[in-house]
């Protein structure tokens, strides 16, 4: 067991810091030491996706990072998606409209990485959706809904930018 | 309050004369989302209390072993290490699950919280470190030593059967843990006797239907709490089920069951794999009590994959003799389930050779039956219900007998079906097993799916592409399942649980506001909502006036839970008498307040007086002011708590078809077009239903197309991860048409059937019979489930797929 090691980044526009382990994962870190516990841990082995945060802009793995990785760097969990008076981000709109979730479990690393998706593809097609989905697993919802909701968003996000 | 005559009335038939309601029927967004999306679930492992603890098992890595010595010292000596208990000093302080059953042919086994003299598989916990983060937990797994005398393992189902075969439970006596033998009509038990002499052809298959797993997202995780001043226990638990592990906690514990608090908030889906108590529900449960602090275990994906109940996995053989006209004249299955080490809690291992017996016959006249089922301990993970329980297996045997028939007749597929469907004058209908279809439109959903695959128009294609050398396919799958099972048909025949019935307490708060308590609980169903727009309706109040709670036993009247596809008739049932008693007492009140006679009113001009002239809210207020302001005689307060047992069930019936094309090259399977046709009675809500069709189809292609737990010959698991063990994505399913029909429920209230499993049920049987059809030009036909490129590529290159 290695001394703990300061870290300190912003999350959601807020800088936090905390002191983690050289071997404490990041989104163990995010959910035990920060209390954002909207990235959820499904399989801690990169393949079910539903810690993706946003890393740098990015979507990530948290599951796949240490927390002193993210030392410096700049997260945005599922808790800033939407704006600080409430109103829901045109993502989380349209997965309600479409009932893209069910359980809900893996909603916040699906949300993450279709933000990631319409920011690098704005206009994406339904086999560009899937593809780019792929990274995430849902059980409950047979992933039409969701990829519904991600269509609509785009529309949504390209009309309001 | 006694149940009213016009209640019981009631749950015979749904009031054609009362008017559809507002929200009921509705396309409504979920009450549940928006905490969801916005990272404010509630989900177990969420859950913080103030100084815990956490938990981490030492697995077994043997499958089947005697336990000579487990030395912990070095473990208790750990950094951070709060406690190292083991098997025998568990056994003290919890008693083992003992599933139950009063059916013939059943030995009941324990399943220990830890293992206490030998480990039944792979994963099984032998010992439990508690220390004060998981990561120093798991640091002192590393520093137990343990001692394993390996004895043989059983992974082969048949082999174990064997009378020579070592025995996994002394207690039981034999591997064989159930055996159950059913015959009805005129047939002579036995598979490979004589036909019946009328019989123009006799279909024989083996078939096997390869062990699954759920793979909730969540993975299980428990939080116990223990206060030794009032003597109670909170257990925060990711379960379908808080009613049944309550009960089994006090059972284990010893503690009394009103000390025993379960609350399972947000569940992140079950599917059946969490509607069973597990041994690590219980170990916290204990840990917290020893302890006095908070205990909290979360599984990881291996441990999920080792440990939690799995599904399907079966051996079926089976016969199916017809006349010349396509008419079915009997069937036989002799079905060996592969049930793992042991028999889950409280359901039983017999549950899903059981309800496969059961559910064989399938929507079609068949009037004379045997079957066999025999359920075999194995050196695997339990096996427990899945999402269609029995059905997904019965459903692919049944259907690919139909389907082998029609190709030997000459009969179309889809034709054959209609020709053996129940016909809508045999309704009620008792099947050969006894169980009662109060009604269901087959054949109108096999013209609706004929009709919107396209069938004729595909057939068409079929002929152009077998002549271009293309594997084009087209499956049907017809099914009907028993959905709101009451006391009449419990789920797990002979179980100590009761399951036939669900309550709700609807209360109206003198701010007029309703809160209703459901025992039945969510884990993706949406609950929150539909069963709120039902209470809605019935007080004729907005939806956003009833605050629909579950997943608690502080509050919930007793129940059992969501499994079985029986949240909405059920629950809905139980919501509907809660409301309408809630509803007549209001409507007395409000009378009352206006110094007029309700009933007078209502037959003046049958509008219902009341709650429309007088808000709830000021009817409230004078129900809580107490009897100075209430008619002579009323007990003051506006709650209700009613139970709701609707005795049989009802059915719930689909057909589902679809075209799928075959690589040549790379044996590939692209699903050209699915239709899943069904009907769940009164659609409560367009969008939830859709959804659950959809969700069940695409984890029923997944079975059919992916999905296998894989075993080695040593009893250890091949697919540990989801790397090995593969779940669709989005790239790998197709869009699925779904077609409703609103075939309203002559026995339940509401008129609700029920959706929750119909896609998995239907869908594997439907894949394999649509890639029998690709294949008909090279005569092969799949008789396993699943069905993949590999497979395929050893069928078609003439090599017989390794079986195992």
């Amino acid at each position: 067991m290695a001394e703990p090691r300061k870290v300190r980044f912003k999350v959601n526009g807020a800088v936090r810091e905390g002191l983690a382990e050289p071997r404490k994962l990041l989104v163990d870190f995010i959910r035990d030491d920060l209390g954002l516990t909207g990235t959820h841990i499904g399989c801690e082995h990169g393949i079910c996706g539903a810690c993706t945060i946003l890393f740098n802009g990015e979507a990530a793995r948290s599951c796949l990072m240490l927390a002193v990785q993210a030392d410096g760097a700049e997260l945005t969990t599922v808790e800033g998606l939407a704006a600080a008076d409430g109103k829901l981000h045109p993502l989380q709109e349209a997965f309600w409209e479409h009932h893209a979730l069910q359980c809900g479990f893996c909603t916040p690393g699906m949300l993450m990485t279709a933000y990631d998706l319409l920011q690098v593809n704005p206009t994406p097609t339904e086999e560009e959706i899937r593809t780019g989905l792929s990274a995430v697993l849902c059980r409950c919802t047979g992933y039409q809904g969701i990829v519904e909701a991600v269509k609509a968003a785009a529309g949504r996000m390209r009309s309001s930018s | 309050m006694p149940v009213a005559d016009s209640d019981r009335a009631a749950s015979r038939a749904p009031d054609p004369a009362r008017p559809a309601g507002k929200l009921v029927g509705a396309r409504i967004r979920r009450v549940e989302d928006r905490r969801l999306l916005t990272g404010r679930g509630s989900y177990t492992d969420d859950y913080r209390p103030g100084n815990p603890l956490y938990a981490a098992f030492l697995r077994s890595q043997d499958a089947h072993a005697r336990i000579v010595s487990i030395d912990v010292s070095a473990a208790r000596a750990m950094p951070g290490v709060i406690a190292v208990v083991t098997g025998a000093e568990m056994a003290r302080v919890a008693k083992p699950m003992r599933a139950r059953s009063t059916m013939p042919g059943y030995r009941p086994t324990s399943l220990p919280v830890l293992a206490v003299e030998k480990v039944r598989h792979v994963g099984e916990a032998m010992a439990v470190v508690v220390a004060t983060s998981r990561y120093l937990a798991e640091d002192a797994l590393e520093k137990i030593a343990v001692e394993l005398e390996p004895l043989p393992p059983l992974c082969d189902v048949e082999a174990a059967a064997n009378p020579e075969a070592p025995w996994l439970h002394d207690e039981a006596g034999s591997n064989v843990l159930v055996s159950r033998e059913f015959a009805h009509g005129e047939i002579t038990p036995g598979l490979n006797r004589t036909a019946p002499a009328n019989a123009a052809v006799t279909i024989k298959e083996r078939f096997r239907f390869r062990r699954h797993a759920a793979i909730c997202i969540e993975p299980r995780s428990y939080v116990a709490e223990y206060n030794s001043g009032t003597g109670e226990l909170v257990l925060h638990s990711a379960t379908q089920c808080p009613g049944v592990v309550r009960t089994a906690l006090a059972e284990t514990l010893d503690i009394q069951e009103h000390l025993v608090r379960v609350v399972a908030i947000d569940v992140g889906g079950g599917f059946g794999a969490k509607s069973s108590v597990y041994p690590e529900e219980v170990a916290v449960s204990a840990l917290a009590r020893m302890l006095e602090r908070p205990v909290k275990w979360t599984s990881d994906r291996r441990e999920d994959l080792l440990t939690t109940s799995q599904g399907w996995d079966e051996v079926i053989g089976a016969e199916l003799s017809l006349a010349a006209d396509g008419t079915i004249l009997e069937l036989k299955a002799d079905i060996t389930a592969d049930i793992g080490a042991y028999s889950v809690y409280p359901w039983t291992l017999a549950i899903e050779p059981v309800q496969t017996v059961s559910f064989m016959p399938g929507p079609y006249r068949v009037s004379n039956y045997w079957a066999r089922a025999l359920g075999v301990a194995t050196c695997k993970a339990p096996t427990g219900p899945y999402r269609g329980v029995g059905r997904p297996v019965s459903t692919f045997v049944m259907e690919g007998l139909i389907d082998r028939a029609a190709r030997q007749l000459g009969i179309d597929p889809a034709e054959l079906r209609m020709r053996n469907f129940v016909r809508p004058d045999q309704f009620p209908y008792k099947t050969a097993t006894g169980i009662v279809w109060d009604d269901a439109p087959f054949e109108e959903l096999m013209v609706r799916a004929r009709a919107r695959l396209g069938y004729d128009e595909l057939r068409a294609e079929q002929q152009r592409a077998r002549a271009a050398g293309r594997y084009l396919g087209i499956g049907f799958a017809a099914y009907c399942e028993l959905t709101g099972i009451g006391s009449a048909t419990p789920a797990a025949p002979g179980m100590p649980i009761p399951a036939g019935t669900e309550a709700a307490t609807v209360r109206v708060d003198p701010s007029g506001t309703v809160t209703a308590m459901f025992g039945v609980a969510s884990h993706g169903q949406g609950l929150e909502t539909t069963l709120g727009q039902v209470v809605a309706d019935e007080l004729e109040v907005p939806l956003a006036a009833v605050k629909v709670a579950y997943g608690d036993t502080a509050f919930a009247p007793y129940g059992t839970g969501s499994y079985a596809s029986r949240g909405a008739v059920m629950g809905g049932g139980a919501g509907i008498l809660a409301a309408r008693a809630v509803r007549e007492k209001a409507d007395l009140i409000a009378a009352h307040l206006l110094e007029s006679d309700p009933r007078a009113g209502k037959a003046a001009d049958s509008q219902p007086r009341g709650v429309r002239q007088i808000s709830l809210r000021a009817i409230a207020q004078a129900a809580y002011a107490g009897s100075k302001r209430l008619p002579k005689g009323m007990e003051p307060g506006l709650e209700a708590t009613r139970f709701y047992d609707p005795y049989y069930g009802t059915a719930t019936a689909a057909v589902h078809a679809l075209a799928l094309e075959i690589d040549p090259e790379t044996y590939a399977i692209r699903i050209l077009r699915y239709v899943a046709a069904e009907d769940c009675g009164r659609i409560i809500n367009p969008l939830v239903v859709d959804g659950q069709v959809l969700g069940g189809v695409v984890q029923g292609l997944g079975a059919a197309l992916l999905e296998q737990v894989i075993y080695d010959d040593h009893g250890q698991l091949v697919t540990g991860s989801l790397m090995d063990y593969l779940v669709p994505s989005a790239a790998d399913v197709p869009t699925i048409i779904t077609e409703h029909l609103e075939h309203l429920s002559p026995t339940t209230l509401g008129g609700f059937r029920g959706v929750g499993e119909s896609g998995t049920i239907g869908a594997p049987a439907a894949v394999a019979n649509a890639i029998a059809d690709a294949l008909a030009p090279l005569g092969i036909v799949p008789n396993e489930i699943p069905i993949t490129p590999d497979w395929l590529f050893r069928a078609i290159n003439g090599r017989r797929p390794e079986s195992g």
